[in-house]
This record gives structure tokens, sequence and C-alpha cells, in this order.
């Protein structure tokens, strides 16, 4: 069982690391469905263990929304990229002080 | 005691009113729609203002006179009416009709009231006649005359009130009429103020009588007084005392009203002499029935017109402002009659009837200063007067007639209240022999000093050495002055032997009680002699220094007593010094409270939200990583505690 966990934690781990440290909004994009997976993993762990089907079914419900969350956080991204010809999240500080 | 006012009260008990008693509420209604009037309709009314004025307050007088002769040809008894109005306030504990009393107390005031201020009226005619606001001048005499006679007319304590405030309003408003000169409205505002001191006091006696007896109608209180403790009767005594003294400039609140005398003169002759200020003395006879309940109060009653008698005499034999000797005259009159009015049964209708007969000689005495006045281009500096006689003779035999009366030369009206005043001033009261005598030769010595700085008022007005200043070329005043002026002399001549001849005090005695025979410490022949010996020296004393000698046009420094009564004996230093300063010291502390404290808070608060926003907002950098990383941090530390907490 351990296994899993630690490789969740480690792809958790991964996936939080790149959002905090990359610039790149495509790439900050894929920490993003890394954290997601990781705890789809962890779910499925737990419900194979639990013998349960409630983990198996929170874990499609994410594939779901990742999907969804694909589809419109691309569509932001070649938004923002077509008007300031950048895709570093840096640069998107509008809404600064 | 407590039987004379049970008898008063059952010596009340009033009739419906019928015919012109009936109408008495249109003399309150009439001058205050003319008052309205000339207010609203503002410029409009310039051209006419003054005769609807005038006219105005002559329908009150008709009304008043011939409700007067009608209750005079009632028998004894039946002349005591109730006219309802409507119902003022009502309650499931407590109601309250507003209406008028007609007795023998109120219709002298309507009579006295009207007719002098009707008289006054006409002479402001003349006197306003170049001023460009003389139309206000007439609404705010109008607004005056509505609210007096609603003081005198009305049948409880509130409604009383009523009239009591609308009377200062109206003193207000004609001691600042020139109110872009500093002084006069500083005057103003002082009698204001002064007033309002004494209207607290008659707000607590109006609570203590709703406290003790749950009523404020003079039927009522009167009543509830004869079954009363002393004590409460007491308290309520002594603050009616208060809101009289406010309102009759009697010590310790007199000070206002030697500044009065900055409005037009017609308004010191008809409210600062005549009437309003008499409305002190109308309260403690009209509430007679708590005074003989209270023979403390009563006596402090006769103690305050003792001093101000004296106080008032003092100050007019040094001041140099012809008005301002005048008013510390009225005061020292008020005094008179305060002292009257104190003693109880014995000299209560002799307090009204020297308050109708100093209304008459006082009026006539500031009419005739005004006439002078008018032709000296408003000097009232009577260094500067001198040798007029021969210039104004009206104003000179009508002053002369006003002189004579106020100093009680027999025959004139004076001489009939003022004498009777000291010989009941000397009548053993509880047994206090040394009372009668202490408060007897007060007002023997108070009739000496009042002979002299009235013959030093007249002499160095009207004879002596011509000292007018150069440009001044005095002659008689118009018919429109001199008119009125004479029908007040006549009534200095006359009035004091008519309303003795016409036993005016018995008339009275259902209100004030009646007169009963007490033996003064000395025989009343004695005391007349005695008063008249009195007054005579003072005359000479007066002629031998202001007729015989010359007198300096500027005042010389005089002698410590001098100099202390031309600053009204330290009244004012002494009101700065005691109330003013600590009261404006208090003003600022609070003001300093509200800025700072107060405001401090509040003010602290936005201070404090502001700074925090200001530092936060930096959090805000744009950084979408550092919001994560925040976000991160947060959940770190969430987690942290739920397991913290649950290990």
């Amino acid at each position: 069982m351990t296994p899993y966990i630690v490789l969740s934690a480690i792809l958790f781990a991964i996936g939080a690391t790149t959002v905090l440290v990359r610039r790149n909004s495509i790439v900050v994009f894929m920490g993003i469905e890394l954290m997601l997976n990781a705890a789809n993993l962890s779910f499925v762990a737990f419900a194979k263990l639990n013998a349960a089907i409630e983990g198996q079914l929170a874990a499609f419900f994410v594939m779901v929304v990742a999907a969804a969350e694909v589809v419109v956080g691309l569509a932001i991204i070649v938004s923002v990229f077509r008007s300031r010809r950048s895709v570093s999240v840096d640069d998107e500080n509008l809404m600064r002080h | 005691m407590t039987q004379t006012a049970s008898a008063l009260a059952a010596a009340q008990v009033a009739t419906t009113a019928t015919g012109a008693t009936n109408l008495l509420w249109l003399t309150i209604l009439i001058p205050l729609v003319s008052a309205g009037l000339l207010l609203i309709l503002g410029r409009c009314a310039d051209k006419w203002g003054h005769a609807l004025g005038v006219l105005a307050p002559l329908a009150s007088c008709v009304i008043g006179l011939a409700a007067l002769f009608q209750v005079l040809g009632q028998p004894q008894g039946q002349r005591t009416y109730d006219l309802k109005l409507f119902g003022w306030i009502t309650g499931s504990d407590f109601a309250l009709n507003a209406g008028l009393r007609v007795d023998q107390l109120s219709l002298t005031f309507v009579a006295l009231v009207t007719f002098v201020g009707t008289l006054i009226h006409i002479y402001s005619v003349g006197y306003m006649k170049h001023d460009p606001d003389r139309r206000r001048f007439f609404a705010y005499l109008n607004l005056f005359v509505a609210a007096m006679l609603l003081l005198v007319l009305a049948d409880s304590y509130l409604l009383m009130f009523v009239g009591w405030e609308g009377v200062g309003l109206a003193s207000y408003l004609l001691i600042g009429f020139w109110n872009d000169k500093t002084p006069n409205a500083v005057a103003a505002k002082k009698a204001f103020i002064s007033n309002r001191i004494g209207d607290v006091g008659m707000l607590v006696a109006l609570m203590l009588m709703f406290w003790g007896f749950g009523t404020v109608s003079f039927s009522g209180v009167f009543k509830a007084a004869g079954t009363a403790s002393t004590g409460l009767l007491t308290g309520i005594g002594i603050m009616l005392l208060l809101a009289a003294c406010g309102k009759s400039a009697q010590f310790p609140l007199q000070s206002w009203l030697g500044d009065a005398m900055a409005g037009p003169t017609p308004v010191s002759a008809l409210i600062h002499a005549a009437t309003m200020v008499t409305a002190g003395v109308y309260l403690v006879v009209r509430s007679g029935p708590i005074y003989s309940g209270a023979p403390n109060a009563r006596l402090i009653v006769v103690i305050v017109g003792a001093i101000t008698l004296l106080y008032g005499a003092i100050v007019g034999s040094a001041k140099d402002d012809m008005k301002k000797a005048l008013a510390a005259s009225t005061m020292s009159q008020i005094g008179y009659m305060m002292l009257a009015a104190g003693l109880g049964t014995v000299g209560a209708a002799f307090a009204i009837m020297h308050l109708v007969t100093h209304g008459f000689f006082k009026a006539g005495l500031f009419l005739g200063a005004g006439s002078v006045m008018h032709q000296m281009k408003e000097q009232t500096d009577m260094r500067r007067f001198g040798a007029l006689w021969k210039v104004m003779a009206i104003t000179w035999v009508t002053m002369g007639m006003g002189w004579l009366a106020i100093m009680g030369i027999p025959p004139f009206s004076g001489f009939w209240s003022k004498d009777k005043i000291i010989d009941a001033a000397f009548i053993v009261q509880d047994g206090q022999t040394w009372r009668a005598w202490l408060f007897g030769l007060v007002a023997l010595i108070g009739a000496g000093i009042t002979a002299f700085y009235m013959s030093r008022l007249f002499f160095m007005m009207f004879h002596g050495s011509n000292r007018w200043d150069d440009d001044m070329d005095p002659h008689e005043s118009s018919p429109w002055m001199t008119f009125p002026m004479i029908v007040l002399a006549l009534g200095s001549v006359a009035l004091g032997w008519v309303l003795s001849w016409t036993h005016f005090p018995e008339w009275l005695a259902p209100v004030t009680g009646s007169v009963s025979d007490h033996e003064p410490v000395m025989p009343s022949w004695a005391i007349t002699v005695l008063t008249l010996v009195v007054v005579l020296i003072g005359i000479a004393i007066a002629a031998l220094k202001y007729l015989k000698q010359k007198v300096p046009r500027l005042a010389p420094p005089g002698n410590w007593l001098t100099r202390a009564a031309r600053q009204d004996l330290y009244q004012d230093s002494f009101n700065d010094t005691v109330l003013v300063r600590p009261g404006q010291a208090l003003v600022t502390a609070t003001r300093v409270v509200d800025t700072d404290v107060v405001d401090g808070a509040v003010r602290g608060v936005a201070w404090l939200s502001v700074g925090a926003g200001r530092a936060l907002r930096l959090l805000q950098n744009g950084f979408v990583r550092s919001y994560a990383a925040l976000m991160a941090a947060g959940v770190i530390i969430l987690l942290a505690i739920v397991l913290a907490t649950r290990v």
C-alpha cells in the first residue's frame, strides 16, 4: 500500500513545485494536471484498500473536471498569448496593486 | 396659614364665561395674527404695517376693558370665570385643558398691558418713523402683547409658561432689534440667558407640582396646596421665586436689565418697565396659596425684594446714562413689589397696586426719556443735557409728573401704593419683630434713595446749565409721541388716588387674600410722615448737588461707592468670574473631549483601517506564483493544525 501513497506524494510535490517555480503558463498547467493525477492515484489506492467504490467514483469526477479545465485553461492561455505575445505568468499582472 | 389657602381656593370657584369675558381669547389672538401677518408679508406691509400694529392692541384693549367693566358689574363672589379653549394634553392619567382664568388679578393685568401697550404702540409710530424696519418692530411688539396676555390669562402653570417663554422671546428680539451693533446683540443674548436660568426654576416647579399634586392647573394646584407638606410647598415656592427673579430682574439675576436698555426706548418702556418685568410679581401673587403654606419661601421672597430694592436704588444713583438709571429704578421698584408680594396677604394687593401705578409712571418716564433722546441725537448721557425744560415743555411736565409719582409725593399715584408697601413692611409677621423693623427700614431708606436718584435724573436732564453738544437743536417731539406721554402723565397724577378711592385692594381680595388689620410696629401716620421726611431729604441732597452746584460734563472719579455703583456693584465682574468663565471653560473642555476623544476614537479606527489596508495591499503583487505559494503555505499550516489536534 505504501508505495502508491509515496508515489502519489512525490507526484504531488513535483506538480506543486512546478506550479510554484516555473514561469511558462503551459508548464504551470502541466504541474496542476500532475497534482490532480496524484490525487487520483491516492483515491484509487484508498478505494482498493477499503474495498469501497466511492474513491474510484471520485477519480472519475476528477478526470472529468480536469478535462473541462484543460479546455478552458488552454483557451485562456491561447487568448492571453494572442493579446500579449507571452505565456509567462509573471507578465499577467494587470490586477496588481 | 393653611386656612387662608383653602379659603382662597374656595373663593375662586369659577363660573363659565359669558359676554365680553367670553371673547377674551381674542385679545391674545388678534395681536398674534397681526404679528404673524406683519412678519409673513414682509416688505409688502411696510407702508401700512404700523397701522395694523397699532390697531391690534387697540382691539385687545377694547375687548379687555369691556370684559373688565362686565366683571365690575357682577356681584362680589361671582367675578371669576373659566374660559375653556381646547383639550391640550390628554392622557390616561393626566389631562390638561388649555383655558383662560378670568378674575380680578388677570383682568387688572389685561387692562394694564393692553392700555399701556396701545399707548406705547402709538408712541412708537412717531419714535420709529425713520427706521426702515418699523414694520418688523411692530410685529415683535404685537407678539409681545399676545404672549404677555397669554401669560396673565392662562389657567394653568404650563400654559402660563408658554406665554412666559413668548415674552422672553419678544424681549430678546426687541433688545437686539438693532442687532447690527454688537453690544445690542450681546445685551439681547445676556437677557435671554439670564431668563433661561430663571426658566429652569419654573420647570423644576412644574415638575414638583406634577410629582406632588399630579396637576399643573391653578385650581388643582391651589386646592392641593391646602393639604400639602410645608417642605414641598417651600421647594415649589423657591423654584417659582427663581423663575420670577430671572424674569423680573431680581437679585441675583438682575444684571441683564441694565444692558437691555440697548433696545429701542418704547421697548424699554413697555417690556422692561411696565409689563414683562413685572411678570415675576404676578407669578408670586398668583401663587399666593402656595406661598401661604411656605413661610420660609415667603421670607426668601421678602429678602430678595429688599436686597434688590436697595441694590437698584444704589446703582441708579450713580448712573449717568439716563436709560440705565431708569432701568436701575425699575429694578428697585420691582424690589418693592416683590417685598410686598412676599409679605403675603398684608402686602400682595399693594404689590399689584404698585405694579399698576408703576406701569403708568415708569412707562411715562421712559417715553419722556425717549422723547429727549430723539431730540438729542440718541445721546443718553445726562451730563450732556440740562436746561431742556425751556425747549421741551410737554416732555418736561409729563416727566415731572412721573418724577413726583415715583417718589411718592402725595397725591401723586406712587404715594398711594408705595406708602402702603412701606406700611406693610413694618407689620410684624410670625412674631418676629426684628424682621418688621429690618424690612420696614430698608423700604424706608429705599424711598429716600429713590427720591435722590430720581431728582438727580430730573434735575440733570431738565434743569441747571445747558451742557449740550455743539450741534444739538432740541425741540418738542411730534404729537404721536406727546399724546401717550400726556395720557400716562395723567395716570401718574390720578391713578393711585382713583385706585384707592375705588377700593382696588379689596377688589383684588378674592385672589390675594383680604388685607387683614395688622398693626405696624409704628403708627401708620408716623410711617407716612417719616417716609415723606426721608423723601424730602433725598430731594434736598439731589438739589444741593445737581441744582446748586454745576454739573461737570465729564463724570468726576467719585468715591468708592459711586465707582462700585457705576459698575453695577461689580455684579457683572462677579458673574464673569464665577459663572461665565467657568462656564466657558466647561464648554471648551467638552469641545476638546468631543474633538479629541470622541472624534479621536472614530478617526483612530479609520486611521488603523487605512494603515492595515496600505500594508496588506503590498501582497497583491500580481505574481500568480506568489499567490499560489501563499495558498500552499496556508494549506500546509491548516494541515499541520488538523494533524496536530488529532494526535
